[in-house]
């Protein structure tokens, strides 16, 4: 049976051979006998040229005419530009009628000012005022111009100069807002592709230099040096072209949202081993942490040139307005040409640095300002150690004391709530100035609300005393029900 | 839209390609170097990788005396420039004690409140008493005084607003408004010349951004078709919301904005227009309230009116005007206002006195006279720049007007040309304009007398002889010339 099948087959294809083999059997063409399957495959050819040569199938192409995307115009509606006003939203701040010393005037009752990162007590000070009004004279109030056009005032150099010579670096620039000052200088030394590890409690310039830079950017978990060193040996390890990349950490001396203080000693011998820069906000330490007010570095008793690039705001200890970013030369200039909120915003106004200068010259002269603010924060800590409801989460160090809720409700807003019933309640009937957290909707950090009480050189002991038992009662008050 | 010659956009071609190159052999011979002496950083990738600072090194810093003159004065119509030495050929200058007085084309001091004022000085100094340099506080905690509550309500009033809030420097005014109003899901339709801040501000929203061709409101329209037919990239869910960003008047360009185009627009597309006045506020209209007085626009169809204070008030700081509810919204979540500094108490003085000079609530009439003063001096000057032969960009009132250069070699040596005659005049270059289109940038001021244009004038007059800036030639044979050339050109955007 098989045979059959097959001999039918073989005579099949012996005739088809011979057949297709007919026409050019034993054809010679330019002396190559030329077979056959020469005709099969040409013929295959021409059918794949054919089939190359045919279009290929598209969907038929069905732009939208006018009209239809008149109507799709028309169909669109925008959200409001925000959304509803709830009565979360409203707050209206304390309205100061004087400076914003130690003692300020609101409603026209005197009242104790824990507000005011006026750490030094400086507001006030007959130098700094002289030195104000004599630059004011002379220079006008706005520099009417960026660095580059004409808006280099003598004034900004010198100021430049001082800050180096205050904390021992090569150089140093001034930037004219205090917020600006990072989130220009970090998108300047990191671009795309870079690494930054970063702690998850940084504030809000520094998060929005982070995104701005489009870097690659992996937090750890707060003041936590376990989860930094996790973090710095998974990128050294996982990522073969981290040694190509520039790497940074970027940390806040004492961090805005808590008032912890970081463990630099620790990370200076991490950076070392992992061969990372390291990129320290002073902007709440700059005067008021180390023997002198020269920051963490000093406090830790480290060279200031094992940090790359500080960053700092003068707004807060210095009483002026503006920052600076300081370092070797080479960071320095790199600033000059390539940070966008240096390049492209008029300067500072130059009474303001002269401020600043002056500032520096009398934390210089006076090194019982920082012995006395030290002292005031030693106090006050121990005064409000065992507050009923509130436990403190900032360092004992820190002049911005924070407290938290001991038993939080869950809710951030609801905390909220509450911290603000006792700070409306201990300006109303104490007559001291206290405030709560706020928080921006753009902000990514998610530490608990609490309040914060700036202190400053220039409170007395019965400022202080007063601040205590003031919260100690109302707390205690506000928070029985609800505990 | 700017047409560069076709010899000149060659020349200028040529003489980058020739910096590039001779920056490239040295940098090649640098490296040399580099790799005997070791440095101590090993392990650590530089600050700057690649190319990215080539343009500094190898560019910037051999005409860097040109740029960042420190002067030891205010910024009034004349200012003493500090003299500047280098001994390492130009890599760092070195300040010396000796100033020349020069007459200032540069400052953004429009209306002349850069130097002391009879008025505004005696009131900051009081202010400075009474409230210090600082507050050292935001707004929301302890930073508020009578003073900025006063200037909120006095610029909402100035600008035709019904509510506006006031923020220490202009540059975060914009890069930290914007991502409050517009997050991930929303469009950002935004000119092709925007300002920095802007540009910052869109990046740091999360928000789509899409660019239209500068001032021209039917790209625009092109632009919002498109995107409202489309829809978000990926998902194509309609957009949540469209923010249209022009400026009142580019500063590097000098052109007003065509708002009630863009405004007609932007209402035939239901998008929300908000507009930059860092450079018009105060600047232009009859009564400085802008390009909104001075093109006829009502400021209710204007949806977030922003601007600086530098400027026209000589001040510091930035603000921004809407409805009560849009500000309301913004004091309790915008990001500047929750943890910046507030504006310096000093500063808010002097921009509330400054808006009564400029309205006349002095009891005086120096405000509608500097007014009036600034616009005379732009249009003559403007004027006779044209006459001589430069190609001035920018339109009439407009107090800054750039005259172009292109060849980098032109930047330097009309500066320092400029200087040696005694007039202090901003030269542009990468990265504020496009490679190619350099400039020199004059900026007008009330302050200016008639005398000093014309000293300047000649002085620019001259240089721009010896430098060969003047491409057109001059007034009486220039239409005869125009109709001959105008093919010569190249279109440049």
């Amino acid at each position: 049976m098989a045979s059959t099948t097959l001999g039918i087959m073989r005579s099949v294809l012996d005739w088809a051979s011979v057949t297709l083999d007919a026409p050019l059997a034993r054809a010679v063409v330019f002396g190559v006998p030329i077979g056959g399957h020469y005709v099969v495959e040409s013929l295959l050819g021409v059918a794949i040229i054919f089939l190359l040569l045919q279009k290929s199938y598209n969907p038929p192409k069905q732009p939208l005419t006018e009209k239809e995307v008149d109507e799709l115009c028309d169909e669109w509606h925008p959200e409001p530009l925000i959304p509803p006003i709830t009565e979360d939203m409203i707050y209206e701040p304390p309205v100061l009628e004087s400076a914003a010393g130690p003692h300020v005037v609101i409603n026209d009752k005197d009242i104790v000012n824990f507000a005011s990162a006026n750490y030094l007590g400086l507001i006030g000070h007959k130098k700094l005022m002289e030195s104000c009004t004599a630059a004011l004279e002379k220079y006008g109030v706005g520099s009417c111009g960026p660095r580059g056009f004409y808006g280099t005032i003598d004034v900004h150099l010198d100021c430049e100069d001082r800050i180096s010579k205050f904390l021992g670096t090569p150089d140093s620039i001034l930037y004219s807002y205090g917020l600006s000052t990072t989130f220009s200088a970090i998108p300047a030394f990191c671009k795309k592709g870079d690494i930054i590890v970063v702690d998850e409690g940084v504030h809000w310039g520094i998060q929005n230099g982070l995104h701005l830079s489009r870097s690659t950017v992996v937090y750890f978990k707060h003041n936590d040096m376990k989860s930094l060193e996790n973090a710095l040996e998974k990128i050294t390890r996982e990522n073969k072209r981290a040694s190509k990349k520039r790497r940074y950490i970027v940390v806040e001396a004492l961090y805005q949202n808590s008032g912890q203080i970081a463990p630099l000693d620790v990370i200076i011998k991490l950076k070392e081993k992992y061969r990372f820069r390291v990129l320290l906000d002073e902007s709440n330490s700059f005067g008021v942490l180390g023997g002198s007010g020269r920051g963490l570095t000093e406090h830790y008793k480290i060279p200031v040139e094992k940090i790359d690039i500080i960053t700092a705001s003068m707004g807060h200890s210095l009483v002026t307005d503006g920052g600076f970013c300081t370092g070797n030369a080479r960071v320095v200039d790199h600033q000059r040409l390539s940070s966008s909120g240096y390049v492209f915003s008029a300067s500072l106004p130059p009474y303001l640095a002269t401020a600043a200068i002056t500032a520096i010259g009398i934390l210089e002269e006076n090194p019982n300002l920082i012995t006395k603010l030290k002292k005031n924060v030693a106090f006050l800590w121990q005064g409000l150690a065992n507050i009923e409801g509130l436990s403190i989460v900032s360092d004992p160090l820190s002049p911005l004391i924070f407290l938290k809720l001991t038993n939080s409700t869950g809710s951030f807003n609801k905390d909220l709530k509450l911290l603000k019933t006792i700070a409306d309640r201990v300006l109303k009937e104490d007559s001291v100035l206290v405030v709560t957290s706020k928080r921006s909707i753009v902000d990514r950090c998610n530490f608990p609300a609490g309040l914060r009480v700036f202190i400053s050189a220039a409170h007395s002991e019965y400022d202080l005393l007063k601040a205590c038992e003031s919260l100690k009662r109302v707390s205690a008050s506000v928070l029985t029900g609800i505990n | 839209m700017i047409t560069i010659p076709y010899t000149t956009a060659l020349t200028t071609y040529f003489s980058y390609g020739l910096l590039f190159a001779f920056g490239q052999i040295r940098d090649f011979f640098r490296k040399i170097f580099d790799w005997f002496s070791t440095n101590g950083l090993q392990g650590y990738a530089p600050i700057c990788l690649g190319l990215e600072d080539f343009y500094v090194r190898r560019l910037y810093l051999r005409i860097q005396d040109c740029f960042g003159r420190p002067i030891a004065s205010a910024p009034d119509a004349w200012i003493d420039v500090v003299e500047r030495y280098s001994n390492d050929y130009n890599k760092t200058l070195k300040r010396t004690s000796n100033t020349t007085r020069c007459l200032n084309l540069g400052s953004y001091n429009y209306l002349g409140f850069a130097a002391s004022d009879e008025f505004c000085t005696p009131r900051v100094i009081d202010s400075l008493n009474q409230y210090s340099p600082s507050t050292c506080s935001s707004r929301v905690d302890g930073g508020t005084t009578v003073l900025h509550t006063a200037l909120d309500e006095s610029v909402a009033r100035f600008v035709g607003k019904p509510a506006a809030i006031v923020f220490g420097m202009g540059y975060v005014t914009n890069s930290a408004i914007l991502p409050v109003l517009i997050g991930k899901k929303g469009l950002i339709v935004s000119d092709s010349l925007n300002h920095n801040s802007i540009v910052k501000g869109a990046q740091g929203s999360g928000a789509t951004v899409r660019v239209f061709q500068h001032n021209t409101p039917s790209h625009l329209e092109e632009v919002l078709r498109e995107q409202i037919t489309k829809g978000q990239p990926r998902t194509h869910r309609p957009w949540k919301k469209i923010i249209v960003v022009v400026e009142g008047i580019y500063s590097m360009e000098g052109e007003l904005c065509k708002l009630p185009e863009i405004i007609a627009v932007c209402k035939k597309y239901k998008a929300y227009v908000y507009l930059d006045e860092a450079h018009s506020i105060g600047a232009v209209g009859k009564t400085g309230r802008g390009v909104c007085e001075l093109l006829g626009v009502d400021t209710a169809d204007v949806d977030i009116m922003m601007g600086t204070f530098t400027k026209s008030f000589g001040s510091c700081g930035g603000y921004i005007a809407s409805s009560k509810e849009v500000i309301q919204y913004l004091k309790y979540t915008c990001p500047a206002h929750l943890y910046g500094t507030s504006i310096s108490p000093p500063a808010a003085q002097q921009i509330l006195s400054a808006i009564k000079v400029i309205l006349g609530e002095d009891g005086s009439c120096r405000g509608a006279q500097k007014l009036a003063q600034i616009r005379e001096n732009s249009n003559f000057f403007r004027s006779e720049l044209i006459k001589m032969g430069f190609e001035v960009l920018g339109d009439n009132d407009s107090p800054v007007m750039p005259i172009m250069l292109y060849n980098p070699a032109k930047i330097p040596a009309f500066s320092r040309e400029c200087l040696k005659q005694n007039v202090a005049i901003v030269t542009v270059a990468f990265p504020a304009t496009p490679l190619l289109l350099a400039r020199a940038r004059i900026c007008i001021s009330a302050a200016h007398t008639k005398e000093d244009l014309t000293k300047a004038l000649e002085v620019i007059s001259r240089v721009g002889d010896l430098v060969g800036v003047k491409y057109f030639p001059a007034e009486p044979n220039k239409k005869e010339w125009q109709e001959k050339h105008v093919e010569g050109r190249a279109k440049l955007e």
